[in-house]
């Protein structure tokens, strides 16, 4: 083959791949076009993507409670947190059920039902378990789901420094 | 008097193949209700797109109180729909016709499916029209949001968690639409910007390449 097209290009006049005037000016104004036009949106995607792209606020401890307060037994607690909404700050109470288990290690629910997210309180009914008002769900001490809910309680993390329970960002149960 | 300034602008501009080209065309005897009464199977294209024109026009007015803000959004809506003169009607205009687009939209789709008018060469148009029902989805979603009241923050957290869980990408769709962690100040301004500028942008668009497909292939022929 490589024999028959040198052959060939020996007779022939050298036909030089040359581009157009007409060529070069349509890949100019083709790729000055695409230049002006990616100047511009670039920035606006950027300005799109930008919630993406912003590094997460790592969850902080929030100080709820002195240590000695717990029992085995859950208790309701309040506390604030700061939260940051683009151009708005505010300092929304969370709830957390917080108890010991048998070894004595604290652990701390969030109250929000995994069925339709209503709010579950400690032994409504006498049968020491979580129960939701809206559609009888209904959860053990450590926050499984018995019936309705299709998901345990999700946990707080928890710290305990100095004698004062610290509670931190809301993660899926680690105790079922 | 009309008659007058027509003739004189149309001196100027010929204006009249303009106009004669978009309206003046024959319907077919098989899509004239007049002519078979089953025939008005054929008008829910045109009826969601009458529906459409009332939800744009009715959306602009909406934006004359409407503040896509937290803290003022629900009450600029309770203003408008109860302090405005007319309020309850332009807003349930753009609510009640938000529904019936699609009911409308889903009646074409089912005309167009069962006369077989997707066939070849059509098949281009059926795409477009599947966008404008994405599209058309999008727009129920974002809005449903804007009122910002239990309902509208709730829908909106179960719609971006349940987008969410698409493999891989899902998480990243969910920041995008939340604009953020949460579903709050940025997630309504997103949705606002999403739900009258984005998204009946590219609805626009796509119209006007259905109808111009339609005209160029016409309608198609009976069963």
């Amino acid at each position: 083959m490589s024999n028959h097209e040198q052959h060939e290009s020996a007779h022939r006049p050298v036909q030089r791949k040359e581009m157009s005037r007409r060529q070069f000016l349509s890949y100019t104004l083709g790729g000055t076009t695409a230049f002006m036009m990616g100047g511009a949106v670039l920035p606006m995607v950027r300005f799109a993507v930008d919630p993406l792209l912003v590094k997460k606020g790592e969850g902080t401890f929030v100080k709820v409670v002195e240590e000695s307060k717990i029992t085995t037994e859950p208790q309701e607690f309040k506390f604030k947190v700061h939260q940051v909404d683009g151009w708005y700050e505010s300092e929304p109470e969370l709830v957390a059920w917080i108890s010991r288990d048998a070894e004595g290690k604290i652990f701390a629910l969030s109250p929000v039902c995994k069925h339709l997210g209503c709010t579950i309180f400690w032994n409504t009914k006498g049968h020491n378990e979580y129960d939701c008002p809206c559609h009888d769900a209904r959860y053990t001490r450590d926050g499984k789901n018995i019936t309705v809910a299709r998901l345990p309680l999700d946990e707080y993390d928890v710290k305990v420094d100095d004698g004062i329970v610290y509670l931190g960002a809301i993660k899926p149960n680690t105790r079922v | 008097m009309f008659k007058n300034v027509y003739n004189w602008i149309d001196e100027r501009l010929d204006i009249t193949p303009l106009w004669r080209d978009v309206a003046d065309h024959e319907v077919p005897e098989h899509v004239n209700p007049a002519h078979h009464f089953s025939a008005f199977v054929y008008c829910f294209g045109g009826l969601t797109f009458f529906i459409t024109v009332i939800q744009i026009l009715s959306g602009m007015f909406l934006t004359m109180y409407y503040v896509p803000d937290i803290i003022h959004a629900y009450a600029s809506v309770d203003f408008l729909q109860h302090q405005v003169a007319f309020g309850q009607i332009v807003r349930g205009m753009h609510h009640f016709g938000a529904s019936l687009v699609i009911v409308m939209m889903f009646l074409h789709t089912l005309r167009v499916f069962f006369t077989g008018s997707y066939k070849a060469p059509r098949e281009m148009n059926w795409v477009v029209g599947m966008l404008i029902f994405f599209i058309m989805l999008g727009l129920g979603f974002t809005g449903y949001l804007l009122p910002w009241d239990n309902k509208a923050y709730y829908a909106t957290k179960v719609g971006v968690e349940i987008a969410a869980s698409v493999p891989y990408i899902g998480p990243y769709i969910a920041d995008f639409l939340y604009g953020g962690d949460i579903v709050g100040a940025q997630t309504l301004t997103r949705f606002f910007a999403i739900h009258v500028f984005f998204l009946p942008g590219a609805l626009i668009a796509m119209l006007a390449a259905h109808f111009l497909m339609i005209r160029k292939q016409g309608i198609s022929g009976p069963l």
